[in-house]
Formats: structure tokens, sequence, C-alpha cells
């Protein structure tokens, strides 16, 4: 890329100890409220008050800290983290890596947020609830469906709630002892395998022909056993299926539901919806294409939307407007029951809804628009790249991700998708995310360059990929040893995290191990 | 796509020009030259039914400020509501810690770009691990329902077994989680459950009882300490070597604000141990604010079957330096798909940073003093209120945070005396007569170290003028 400078940049590097090396007897980060001196005179001891049985005998290891170093620690840590807003985060692909607003943290670390008992009666929920609710019309509005329900705590979760749902309609209807089977397909996110496995279905994965899953092998796996379909569209190749209308059509004259997973819906926001391909239910990652911050792997949430037929089996309670008043139903005879306590990651709905009033029907549609032009944008300069390919489907543009393959340059250079993985993070961006598994694509990574980032953050990452590959080329010894400038070098042994003799999950298992002292 | 006279605030590529040039680059007219690979029948071709966008942020911030002071706070009234979720203090530094960007935008950085993120996952590990006396924890899932079900999994798939007892007084929505997981008694994979009784005056469990149904088919005995009744089970070392002896898992949930005072499971055996981390060091949320951990043996066995992720400290090259790498990241749904452990995703880890830092910061002398105060107030507090005329403490033994009260004698509904109390700006106890109506008119109150003496008597006042 021409007049692109990388930047000569350095994580913090502060060789930070373990917290617990840092302990010094009699030290103290906080001061916990002492019992009332009244009380102490009328109440007995704690000791008197735990059964002997049930008292703890030997103090907890935890470390002895002063406030400041303890604080100090931790935000060195936080130094040593790129996250999502110091590094450019274009590489986690699927993830929709887009900017969190900041005023939405803020609403959401509102004493009437936080301060706020789950179980407070609805009249003091008010607020909370009309969030909800008015949230649910407009994911309504963006897929068509009919209701949602908020309870999930992330993404995979919510595919769950489908093999619950579709478990819960299939019973109803008294075909559930036939109705054992899940269909998902070889490039849909392995949730949709794994959920309604532990649901307890059958798993049959649909193979893929040219990056699109095979409509005829669907024809010949569809039966009276089949109790649902479980697929993303466009799938994590960023390739769009065309024919997934007939997807659920076949699916659905042999009696099966269809479970849209909207994992990969940022760039048909406002262009196509989950109704029109004819699906029962869908779901959204509100921390994904909802711009909820992603919080080192949650709290999150899988809005989990569905037609009017599957209504009755959604986990209760929902929300519900009388008026101009609002109010928890429980009464719902037919609801799969719950799968999270309470009413799900209410600060994560809070900031969907406030992303979505931020952006309006415009906005939203824009977002899609610029996701998929920047996901253009990026392709061409990363297929000008030696070594870089992008595999299936030629002649078939991708939507808002892609799924490229360094095949050519593992075959060239010896190095592949890891190695230089492991090289793009000594030029200040975050890590890329390489594919699920197993690598139908062989040495894959999946950027998704959503509508946060600039067209010179898309520059500054292409040109890192094309530094390293270049490097792969000419200096192997900066790619084989890498990363240079990170908080730490390289991993000596990845085997020892296969080995239970060397691995060591917690401080004192490393201590027992290493040191075989405790 | 229209031209707007200025690039919304959040895409920087709507600036007049750059996607013109894009486009040009690119070999495209339009955005929808790459849309023309969805059917005609398959587009939405309407405005979206969502309202406009504001104008400015301050508008924004205004409409919603206004929305949410429709909620009523723990801050304005005095509450007693728990049962899961809990109002402990959060300390300042825990929310300066986890309000800070790279921990709030971080996601699933590989080994090198995130090492402090992975260091403060490894150090909450750490800390948990000597707070429950085991070796080993993983990283967390949603909540301690979800935990709990997936506990009761991995020792089916451990043992080979599907049967589960689980205590009668489990926490009603901890139950249908578990239930949920257990799948329906016509799935070939099913995991029946099975209720122990309780001892009446303790709500301890009934070992007669649990001798009796403990079989050989039995995968795993699980129980709660503190339970969600309030009492102590002091039984936990007798229950694990009673479901050893059947071959069976001991599982216990615990809540871990009470393990400066009570006993780890760890300590007496346990194998599996979980619950909900919410009380340290996180706020309520509206129920925003759970976490479901898990710890259990440092063997291969319960790494093997685990469904979550864990991560081990890791050398490299360099001598002294600390990294961090997933244990046997194939085992898992990621790796797996239909044939991995259960499943994992996206759940709760910044939560794991709040209660690193809390951890941290309390010490075990902190975590002592904590339990103390709470085990010391909320019982002032239950002989307070069991003073009231025809107020009744339903179990007599010793309880921690939390304690049951029956009003069935005043003549009056827990939901009328929570009506009157609210109109005195208090949250009182949570209504359980649907739950547990064998304990009549039964309200849990939750009194913990937020709670001072002043506040405890002030729900006295107001429980003798209403009933």
């Amino acid at each position: 890329m021409k007049g692109i400078k990388l930047r000569n940049y350095h994580a913090a590097k502060y060789d930070e100890p373990i917290i617990m090396e840092m302990s010094v007897p009699g030290r103290r980060g906080i001061l916990v409220p002492p019992v009332d001196a009244a009380i102490h005179g009328v109440v007995p001891s704690a000791e008197e008050l735990v059964p002997p049985a049930a008292r703890r005998v030997h103090s907890p290891a935890l470390p002895e800290i002063d406030q400041y170093h303890a604080l100090m620690h931790f935000l060195r840590l936080s130094q040593m983290t790129l996250g999502m807003e110091t590094g450019i985060d274009i590489g986690e692909g699927t993830c929709t890596m887009k900017y969190s607003p900041k005023v939405n943290d803020q609403l959401a670390r509102l004493p009437q947020m936080t301060e706020v008992h789950p179980s407070q009666p609805e009249e003091t929920l008010q607020g909370i609830l009309q969030i909800i609710w008015e949230l649910e019309s407009y994911l309504k509005a963006v897929s068509g469906m009919d209701a949602f329900s908020f309870q999930t705590g992330g993404g995979a979760h919510a595919t769950y709630v489908n093999a619950c749902v579709t478990r819960r309609y299939h019973q109803d209807r008294g075909d559930l002892a036939r109705r054992t089977e899940v269909i998902t397909t070889q490039f849909t996110h392995p949730c949709n395998a794994a959920t309604p496995a532990t649901a307890g279905f059958k798993v049959i994965i649909l193979p893929q022909k040219n990056g699109y899953p095979d409509i005829e092998a669907l024809k010949s796996i569809v039966s009276e056993k089949t109790a649902a379909l479980h697929m993303t569209n466009p799938e994590d190749t960023g390739i769009f299926n065309p024919k997934v209308d007939e997807f659920t059509k076949i699916v659905h004259d042999a009696g099966g539901l269809c479970f849209y997973d909207q994992a990969n819906a940022n760039g048909l926001l406002g262009i196509a919806r989950a109704r029109e391909a004819g699906f029962d239910a869908c779901h959204f990652n509100l921390h994904k294409t909802f711009s909820s911050p992603h919080g080192c792997e949650g709290p999150a949430a899988g809005a989990y939307g569905c037609t009017e037929a599957l209504l009755p089996y959604l986990p209760a309670p929902l929300v519900v407007r009388r008026g101009d008043s609002f109010h928890l139903d429980y009464d719902r005879p037919k609801s799969v029951g719950k799968v999270r306590s309470y009413l799900g990651n209410l600060e994560v709905i809070l900031k969907a809804y406030s992303w979505i009033r931020t952006m309006g029907p415009e906005g939203l549609k824009t977002a899609a628009e610029v996701s998929v032009l920047n996901n253009q944008y990026l392709e061409h300069l990363l297929m000008q790249i030696d070594g870089v390919s992008r595999p299936f489907a030629e002649g078939h543009r991708r939507f808002e991700q892609i799924r490229f393959s360094m095949e050519k340059l593992k075959e060239d250079t010896g190095f592949g998708s890891h190695e230089i993985q492991n090289r793009m993070v000594d030029f200040g961006i975050q890590s890329y995310w390489l594919s699920h598994h197993p690598f139908v694509v062989p040495e894959p990574f999946t950027p998704e360059p959503c509508e946060s980032y600039s067209k010179e953050d898309i520059e500054y990452w292409a040109t890192a990929i094309e530094q390293a590959c270049r490097e792969a080329r000419e200096t192997p010894e900066v790619i084989e040893t890498a990363p240079h400038r990170q908080a730490v070098n390289q991993i000596k042994d990845f085997s020892q995290a296969e080995d239970p003799d060397r691995w060591a999950i917690t401080w004192r298992a490393f201590q027992k191990k290493r040191n075989g002292r405790r | 796509m229209d031209k707007m006279k200025h690039a919304h605030p959040y895409i920087p590529n709507e600036a007049p020009g750059i996607r013109e040039e894009m486009l040009k680059a690119v070999g495209l007219k339009s955005v929808y030259d790459v849309y023309a690979e969805i059917p005609e029948r398959l587009r939405y071709t309407e405005r979206l039914k969502v309202p406009e966008a504001f104008t400015s942020e301050y508008e924004l911030r205004r409409h919603v400020e206004k929305i949410l002071s429709k909620n009523k706070t723990c801050a304005e009234y005095l509450n007693f509501l728990g049962g899961g979720c809990w109002q402990h203090y959060v300390p300042a530094v825990v929310d300066e810690v986890v309000n800070r960007s790279e921990f709030l935008t971080a996601y699933c950085g590989a080994n090198y770009s995130d090492v402090g993120k992975y260091q403060a996952r490894f150090e909450f590990n750490s800390l948990m691990a000597e707070l429950l006396d085991v070796d080993a924890v993983a990283n967390p899932i949603y909540d301690w329902g979800d935990v709990a079900g997936r506990s009761i999994r991995m020792a089916s798939r451990i043992t080979g077994k599907n049967e589960v007892l689980l205590p009668a007084t489990v926490c009603p929505q901890r139950l249908a989680e578990i239930r949920q997981l257990c799948q329906p008694e016509e799935m070939a994979g099913a995991i029946a459950i099975r209720f122990i009784d309780f001892d009446p005056a303790t709500g301890r469990m009934n070992l007669k009882d649990l001798k009796e149904k403990i079989s050989g088919n039995t995968a795993a005995v699980y129980f709660e300490n503190p339970s969600y009744l309030g009492f102590i089970e002091d039984q936990g070392e007798e229950i694990t070597r009673i479901a050893h002896a059947a071959g069976a898992q001991s599982i216990a949930g615990v809540d871990p604000i009470s393990l400066g005072i009570l006993i780890p499971p760890g300590s007496f055996g346990a194998d599996i141990i979980c619950g909900d981390l919410q009380p340290l060091g996180v706020h309520m949320n509206a129920g925003g604010g759970q976490s479901g951990f898990i710890g259990f043996k440092d063997e291969e066995v319960y790494i093997a079957e685990c469904p979550l992720e864990i991560y081990s400290i890791m050398d490299t090259v360099k001598e002294g330096q600390y990294a961090f790498a997933e244990v046997r990241a194939e085992r898992t749904s990621y790796g797996l798909r239909d044939k991995g452990k259960d499943w994992v995703g996206t759940a709760s880890g910044l939560w794991t940073i709040a209660a690193a830092v809390y951890l941290s910061l309390m010490g075990p002398e902190g975590m002592r003093e904590v339990g103390e105060t709470i085990i010391r107030n909320a019982r002032y507090a239950r002989d307070l209120l069991s003073s009231l005329p025809g107020v009744k403490p339903v179990f007599t033994g010793a309880h921690f945070k939390e304690f049951l009260l029956d009003f069935s004698e005043t003549g009056k509904t827990v939901a009328r005396i929570n009506a009157a109390l609210l109109e005195r700006r208090i949250f009182g106890g949570k209504d359980v007569s649907t739950e547990f109506p064998q304990f009549g008119q039964g309200a849990l109150f939750c009194v913990t170290e937020i709670h001072q003496r002043e506040d405890i008597h002030r729900l006295f006042e107001a429980l003798k003028e209403v009933l």
C-alpha cells in the first residue's frame, strides 16, 4: 500500500508479577464496615454463629496489598491489553468489533441501572421495562419477527434457546419422540451444532459446495426426523446464500422449524430480514451488531426473536404493555421456562437501545452499507498481496466479512496464518481471528471492517498484512520469532497447555508443579 | 446511498467523497452492486420502522435519563431483597478498573495482544481457587443456575450415570435452569432429577433420606451452602462422603462472599464447586451482574469434561516471563461443534476482572471481616424481626445473610406487607409464598454489610406499623 507508514509501536510491558507475588502480610486494600457496637453487644460472635463443621479453618491465601498498588497492578494489566479502542480491531471477524459509544456506557452506569434489584416490584422497574419493550419493537422491525426475549446471556445462549423452543414445540405437538435431528451448515457458527446437541438432538452438518451449503444434500437429509434447521446467512465466509428461502421451505415441508443465526447481520440492517427468508426464529448479538461492548467476552446478550407461532414457547417472563405501564408476564404455560436468572443482561440491552436511537432508520441502513463497502475495499487491498487468496464462489461478492486464506504464503514460505497473526500485533493492531474449526479453508483469517473503521484504518490494516507477508519471504527470522513488540515474547511450547503435569490453571497449582511448594 | 451533510459520528467513511473513492477503487458503482447477490424477493425495501435518530448525543442522554428515572433504586429505597442477586458494597477501585476501555472493549484477542486481560483472568482463577480451596477454576459462564446444570452434566459424563439428587430447598430459578440442561424425560440423554427431604427445624438436608435415595444410578449429589433460603448446610463433608461411597460426584453451590468464614467445599473433598460471582464486586445491574463460576480438582477427567474455557500460565522463550494459553481447547464446542462438551460462548468475562480486583483489595482479612459483619447483622435482624407478634423464623438454626420469616400468624400476606413497606420506601423480603407454599406467608430477607443498625431498626419500626 502506498503512502501508509506502519507505526513504530511497542506495547506497554511491565513484567508485572502475578498478584500473589505482591503480598505483604498486614497490608489492606480496603476496609469493611464493622459490626455496629450496639449489635456487637447483643449478637454472638461470628464463630459462634457458624456451626463447627461449617467453619473455615485456614484463611484463604489471598494477597495482602494496599489500595494504590492493587490499582497500579490492574491498570498496568489494562495497559497490556489492546482491546478494541486502542488497536484497530478489524481482524476479529464475525465478532463485529464496532465502536461502543461512551455515552451508552455512562447511561448504563447510572444508579437507576446499577443499584436496581431485579426482584423489585414492577412499579419500581418501569424505566428498564420500557426500554426492553421498546427495544423489542425495534428488533421486530429489523427482523420481521413478532416477539423477542432478552433473557439469554450471549449469542450461543440464544441458539440454545432455539434448541429448547424447538424441543418444546415438538413436545407440545406430541412429535418429539420422532423429531430427533437438527441440521446446520459447515460455515455456520459451531454453537448451532453444539447447543442442539446439549438439548438432546442428533446434529447433522450439511457439507458445502463452492462455499454454499449444499441444497441437494439438504433435500436428501430432511425427513420426518427433522426437528429444525440452524443456519446463518451470509455465512462466516461472507458469502450470501441466495437460495435461503428454498432451504427454509424444504425444512418446513418436512415439518421442521428454521432458525436464523444472525451473528452476521451487520451488512443486512434494513436490507434483508429473517421474515422474508422464511425463518421461524432468529437472534441478534446485541454486543456485536448493536454496539454494546464485548467486555472481555461478556456480559453479552443474544436477543431471540420468533414468529407468533413460537411465541407461546419463549422463556418467561416477557414484558407486556398495558396502557402506559409495563408488566412482567409469567403466566406462560407453554414456555420453555428459564435459561437464565431474572431478565438477562439489562445493561447490554440498554446500550443496544441507545445505539439504535442514535442511528435511526437511515443510520442503521448506512451502517450496513458502509460495512459492506468497507469490506469490498479491504478485499481489494488484500487480494493484491502475494500469498493471500479468497477461496470459493468466484465471481460473487462477499458481504461484511471474508474468510481469506494464506495457503499460498504457507506453500511459498512455510509461514501461514498463525505465524502472521503473531507478527500483526507488533504493528499496534488487535490480533486477528482465524476461523472456527475444522479449518475448511486452509491457513484462514477472517477480517470484518465494520462501519466504525475509517478508510485509513483499512489501509493500515492491509499494509500490516502486506508487510508481514513480505517479511515471511525476505526476513523469515522476524516472522519466526514474532511477536517482538508486545508485552511478552513468544510462548515456548504450546504442548505445555496439553500436559496435566505441566499446565497450571491457578497460581497454587503452578507453585506445586513448578516449585513443589505449597 | 443518500448523501448526508455530515458523517454520522460513528461512521467515519460517511464523510463526503470517501465512499465514492472506495467504490471507484473496487470497481463498483454502488454498494447495491454487492447486494445484487440477494434475490429481489428477499429484499426489504421499506424504511425500517424505528424512531428517527436523535440529532445530538445530548438529546439522547436527556431521553434515556428521563426513561431511567422511572426506575427506583436501592440507594433511594432501603432494600432487603436478595435470593440470587445481592446488594453488597462495590469498592471504587473495582469500578475504576472494569470501566477501563481496554478491558471493557477487549474480546477474544489471541495470546499476545491482550496479555493483561489473560493475566487478570489467570489471577481471577488463582484467587477463586484460594477461596474455594481447589486447584482448577474455569472461565465463568452465564449464572449460578446455568453452571449448576453444567456441573451436573459434567458429573453425568464422568460417572456415566443419569440421575442427580438435589435438596428440595434448591432455588426455584436455578432449578428451572438445571431442568432445562437436564432435558425433558422423553429425551434419550435426559438426567433424572430427584429431591432429598430437609430437616424442618433447620432446613439442612435429611441424610437418612439421602442414603435411601442414592443408588448406583446417581451421577451426583448437589447441595448449596448457604442455601437459597439462607440456612447454613454444615453437612457438606458427610454429604460428600455419602456421594463418594455410592460412586457419585459431590457438587457444592456456594455464595463466594461467605467463604471468608464458611468452609470452602474443596476442603472436604467436593468434586465440583459452583456459584455466582455477583457478590464479589459486581453491581446488581437489575440482574445483569450475574456470572456463574466453576472450580474443580486439577485432574484430567475434570478438565476433559468441563465445557468452559480453561487457561494455563505458560513459559515464553524468555525466562521468568508469564504468558497464558488455553488448555485443551479442542474439547470445547469451538473445537468439536456438536461433539464438544455442551457449549461455550460469550458470557460474563468482565466480571472475572471485577472479582479479581475485589478479592485482591479484600485479602484474607477483608473476606473474613465481611463474612463476620454479614452473619452478625443478619442474625441481629432475624432476632429483632422475630420479636414482632405473629412473625416466626421458619428455620431456627444457623444462617448466613438471608433468613426466611413466616408472617402467616399476622393474618396478612407478604404481598400486602411488602406493598405497605414500599409506601415507606422499603423493599421488603422476597415473597416466596408461591415458590414454597409449605412455609406459609414466607418472606426471604437479605441483610449484608451495607445495612447499618439504623436500617434494620427502620425496617422493624415500619413492620410494627404495618402488621
